[in-house]
């Protein structure tokens, strides 16, 4: 036993890639600033230098908008996917089916069309008592979010639950435990942590996917560089201005994946 | 809900089938199970593979239900056990060891053995730590508590797997084929607790494939063959001198084919390795 799972480290060390630039992500980042070099005399003139700095305070704050859907998206999705997820393993068959509908739907629908279903679906703003409850674009936006990232994370926790191999059940009942506790100490605990590599991909994911919040108008990252791109109107800064926010969205999206890479590494052993 | 008063009648029997059929879907696998243990015995169960041994202990332990049939644990009808909550006072007293031992692998040796104990018998953190500790002395595995099970060889995993067991104090252990997943240097390790355990009295059934072990610490063997039992009777009788020609003739085949069977045994793990490493990612 003890030599089979030392050969499978032994085995398993060398598929590891050792040399980082070989990776595709690496490789990315230094074309990025190749390209970024390759515009520098562009750039160092003054008036675009200027610009982008004028400019850089803007294309933060849409980042923030950027961020604050993605977040809130995913939690709305995490909350609802895992109890979706928990529904698609009921005892009860018309349970199954609807949930199962319901995942097969908003899993394979593309994220733009689903944004604009929720855009033009719901009211702009919601009648309470005597008070009128603004309900804004980008409010919208992540709920058009939430659909795809439920459906996902209902996925995913369904997959984990079965991926729990059936000796632990039968392990934990030998021990007396309850179907509740044995849930919450045993299936669940070992669930979360095959969850969160492809929870935290999905999360990149959604984040890539609030870009087409500008589509409907929100003043996000890529609503505010278009408006820039118009208002400068001028070529060197269009370009350059497309590329900080691809930067952007790199920086913060690829130490995701990163992380996710490597906690995906460190629970292939424990 | 309190279970009845465990009588101390020596005479009864802790464990008592009688007739159990079982089927799954339309295969058959146990067409008539008689089997009786007493208190502080250790009964064997050997034959061929699919005769229905594991099958049995499930039943006793309530995991599956048979057709038909008594099953006795203590006077306690366990096929009339309906509610989660019967089964679950009839697990705290029986203690089951797996074949492919079933540790808990994102809990740590320690916490796998305190976990029950604390959690399901509501037992004191500290007592259940110090009780796990010295049952780790028990199996000589005390360096390891700190560890992961993916971290153990296959014998100390399943060293760990009777000391969780114990933890839980029960009266009867099951023991499902402990050694059939082992390499040949490890199973000496495992058996050596067991038969430590036989020795201090405590109630064991075992299914094992290890003949020569079933020989030595058993009271009482049950040969079955095809969901049946063919003979029953005092270890030495049923390995010397057996009235079926079919024990016989299978003891022949497993005693002198022990390291054949044993080689097999490790092929057939392979895969449930494979498995495991699988489980694990």
């Amino acid at each position: 036993m003890a030599d089979s799972m030392d050969g499978a480290y032994a085995g398993n060390a060398p598929l590891l890639p050792q040399a980082g630039w070989r990776r595709p992500a690496w490789v990315l980042a230094a074309l990025l600033v190749v390209l970024a070099l390759s515009q520098w005399p562009a750039l160092r003139q003054a008036p675009l230098a200027k610009h982008l700095l004028t400019w850089s305070p803007a294309l933060l704050l849409g980042m923030l908008a950027n961020i604050q859907i993605s977040v809130l998206a995913m939690l709305i999705g995490t909350l609802a996917g895992l109890v979706i997820g928990a529904l698609q393993l009921s005892g009860l068959r018309v349970v199954r089916v609807l949930t199962h509908c319901y995942v097969q739907t908003f899993r394979n629908a593309p994220m733009l069309i689903l944004i604009y279903f929720s855009t033009y679906v719901f009211p702009f703003e919601i009648h309470v008592g005597a008070h009128y409850v603004a309900f804004p674009d980008w409010l919208k936006v992540t709920l058009g979010l939430a659909l795809p990232a439920s459906a996902n994370v209902a996925e995913i926790f369904r997959g984990a639950i079965l991926s729990i191999p059936a000796a632990q059940w039968e392990a934990a009942s030998s021990l007396a435990f309850r179907r509740t506790q044995l849930l919450r100490w045993i299936i669940l605990p070992q669930c979360l942590r095959r969850m969160l590599p492809p929870w935290m991909n999905l999360y990149a994911g959604i984040t890539m996917g609030t870009a087409l919040a500008s589509l409907v108008g929100v003043h996000d990252l890529l609503d505010t560089a278009q408006i820039a791109s118009t208002t400068v109107n001028r070529v060197d800064f269009t370009v350059a201005i497309y590329f900080t926010t691809l930067l952007l969205f790199f920086v913060y999206c690829y130490p995701i994946s990163r992380y996710t890479h490597y906690l995906e590494r460190k629970y292939a052993f424990t | 809900m309190p279970l009845p008063e465990s009588r101390p009648d020596a005479a009864a029997p802790l464990v008592a089938l009688r007739d159990v059929h079982l089927a799954f879907g339309r295969n058959a696998v146990l067409k008539g199970i008689n089997l009786e243990v007493r208190r502080g015995q250790a009964v064997s169960i050997i034959g061929p593979s699919g005769s229905g041994k594991s099958t049995i202990l499930r039943c006793i332990t309530g995991l599956l239900k048979p057709h038909s049939g008594e099953i006795f644990l203590d006077g306690i009808d366990v096929r009339a056990l309906k509610s989660e909550r019967e089964l679950i006072d009839l697990r705290k007293r029986v203690g089951f060891v797996f074949q492919q031992y079933n540790l808990f692998p994102h809990l740590t040796v320690l916490e796998n053995l305190v976990i029950a104990p604390t959690r399901i018998l509501g037992r004191d953190a500290a007592a259940a730590r110090r009780e796990a500790h010295a049952l780790l002395d028990r199996v000589k595995l005390s360096g390891k508590a700190a560890a992961y099970p993916g971290e153990l060889s296959g014998g100390q995993q399943q060293r760990v797997a009777i000391a969780r067991a114990l933890a839980m104090q029960p009266e009867l252990i099951l023991f499902d084929e402990v050694t059939s997943a082992l390499d040949p240097e490890t199973v000496g390790e495992v058996l050596t607790v067991i038969r430590e355990l036989v020795q201090d009295g405590m109630t064991c059934v075992l299914v094992t494939h290890e003949m020569r072990f079933a020989e030595e610490v058993s009271d009482e063997v049950y040969f079955t063959e095809a969901g049946l039992i063919v003979e029953r009777g005092a270890a030495h009788k049923i390995f010397s001198d057996p009235d079926s020609e079919r024990t016989r003739s299978f003891l022949t085949r497993a005693v002198n084919g022990e390291s054949d069977g044993r080689r097999q045994a490790r092929n057939s793990f392979s895969p449930i390795t494979f498995d495991r490493l699988k489980f694990s990612i």
